[in-house]
């Protein structure tokens, strides 16, 4: 009766030993050192015009919305902390991982997806190397040290941006902007921020592996498999900034 | 001919492998010995590369048991498997040749890999240009594999599995996509590996001029080309001096199973559709 969820609980469960057997390999030699760096200048550097780009247009479309909102109870020099709390919170991990899913997990799965259907991860096996502690551990670990540094450069040029806008379109003073918005960051704030783009980070990756390794099919299937790979992480990235949101709201 | 049990490469025993509702692989049952080349023929779909895989674990088997090396491979972990891996060399049908690496990087990988012993890099290169001179591609170790033709490529993966000098290497339909006179130039390498090396060779293809070739030539490492061995057609027990067998597989089943001049006198349809009978 319950048969139409077996392919998705097969999946699922795929999923927990992949993920189980990358993290293990952190911890296991052989380390691909030359592949942590490659893949961290892939994801890291070649994503870093992008999200300096969005984080800046973020900023300023918040400090524009929320000026305007704000402007109907007097309090638009409120606008600094709005900005920063939004950005920190919330909007800098949930955006730069959207970006990240979108360019790095549908990048991983398609390469992988390529190996897969060209018999690479075979010869790969046969030649005595574990595809994931080659392939699928160092691009873990490259997505789980990048994104969180990407997110800090997101959230700060997105503040960057709602100064451009309050400086010039409003009229706060540069002092008012940072130290409002520097004040009213606290620890709590700065751990979620942080934390969620580390989370964020070996689900895209992992996600991407995943169903880069599952492709069959030919090229078709590589198509497929990108696409999933972006529509699944980017679904789990919403899921989970849900849950790490409720869980830090509790410890408040 | 009796063979001792160390002389075993590989051995299937009942072997049965299945996807989901498709049974790939039926209740096969062969072994190989050193020095012997055997040919699987049968049409896409029918397990042979299935087999092939199943033989160095890349695919598990539902039931049954594969010994390579002689050691029993049937439930071993991934890691466990590498070291009797190393010792199997495997050409993949177009030729699995890591494109992020150029040739001499791909046709090294092997050796720099191997945990048993490392070679110096020196050692390396001159291992991978020898073996590149091998398949007369010495000059493309800078290149991509992007940048051969599909023949190249092949070529290519033929130096890789041959470069650890293994004493069983597999080859999965090593002329499949490629024209005649391609075709025809990759078996020679194949022939040539075999007879300069020494090894078994388990060749998994749809065309049967491909096992006709490692039946009736034999490399001549002297003259440096192929010359015809003198093979009785006429008897089904007659000489079989590249001791070629070859093996018929159909819907998962192992159908076949002997020389070259047994499967001439065959009247079985589904044979008759790869070979050119010989009747009496």
């Amino acid at each position: 009766m319950l048969d139409f969820l077996k392919p998705s609980v097969s999946a699922l469960q795929d999923f927990c030993i992949l993920a189980g057997r990358a993290l293990r390999n952190v911890f296991r030699p052989p380390h691909y050192e030359s592949d942590i760096l490659l893949q961290m200048d892939i994801i890291g550097v070649g994503s870093l015009p992008i999200v300096i780009l969005i984080g800046f247009f973020t900023g300023i479309v918040i400090t524009m919305q929320m000026s305007r909102a704000l402007a109907q109870y007097g309090a638009v020099d409120q606008v600094g902390p709005i900005v920063a709390i939004t950005l920190v919170r919330e909007l800098g991990p949930v955006l730069t991982a959207i970006l990240v899913a979108g360019r790095n997990a549908s990048g991983i799965a398609s390469e992988l997806g390529s190996m897969k259907v060209t018999e690479q991860i075979d010869a790969m096996r046969a030649l005595g190397t574990d595809p994931i502690q080659k392939l699928v551990t160092p691009r873990m670990i490259a997505t789980a040290v990048m994104l969180p540094l990407l997110t800090i450069i997101a959230d700060f040029v997105g503040l960057i941006g709602g100064y451009v806008i309050a400086r010039l379109s409003i009229g706060l003073s540069t002092m008012q902007y940072w130290t409002s918005a520097y004040r009213a960051i606290e620890y709590n704030d700065i751990t979620q921020g942080l934390l969620k783009p580390f989370v964020f980070a070996f689900m895209v990756s992992l996600v991407g592996c995943f169903y880069g390794l599952r492709t069959t099919g030919g090229t078709q299937g590589v198509g497929h498999a990108t696409t999933q790979a972006v529509v699944v992480s980017s679904v789990w990235i919403f899921v989970l900034t849900s849950l790490l949101t409720r869980i830090f709201v509790n410890l408040q | 001919m009796t063979n001792s049990a160390n002389d075993v490469l590989l051995r299937f025993e009942n072997v049965t492998i299945r996807f989901d509702d498709l049974t790939a692989v039926n209740n096969v049952s062969f072994q190989m010995t050193a020095g012997e080349t055997r040919v699987i023929l049968g049409s896409a779909g029918s397990g042979k590369t299935t087999l092939l895989k199943a033989a160095i674990g890349l695919i598990p088997v539902d039931s049954g048991r594969v010994y390579l090396m002689g050691r029993d491979i049937t439930n071993l972990a991934e890691r466990q498997l590498f070291d009797i891996r190393s010792q199997v060399g495997v050409l993949f049908q177009e030729g699995g040749l890591f494109d992020s690496i150029n040739i001499e990087e791909n046709v090294g990988y092997p050796l720099v890999n191997r945990k048993t012993h490392a070679d110096s890099p020196d050692q390396v290169h001159t291992k991978v240009v020898n073996a590149l001179r091998f398949v007369e591609l010495a000059h493309t170790l800078e290149k991509y594999p992007n940048e051969l033709s599909g023949g190249m490529r092949r070529r290519v993966g033929i130096a890789r599995a041959v470069i650890t000098e293994p004493p069983l290497v597999l080859y999965d339909s090593p002329t499949a996509g490629l024209d005649p006179i391609t075709a025809t130039t990759i078996m020679a390498l194949v022939a040539k590996e075999r007879d300069s090396l020494n090894a078994a060779n388990l060749i998994v293809t749809q065309r049967y001029q491909d096992g006709q070739l490692m039946a009736n030539f034999r490399y001549n490492r002297i003259n440096e080309h192929l010359e015809p061995v003198s093979n009785d057609l006429g008897d089904p027990d007659g000489s079989n001096p590249t001791r070629t067998t070859f093996m018929v597989m159909k819907e998962g089943h192992l159908i076949f199973e002997g020389t070259q001049a047994r499967l001439e006198a065959s009247t079985d349809a589904y044979i008759s559709k790869f070979v050119p009978q010989h009747h009496n």
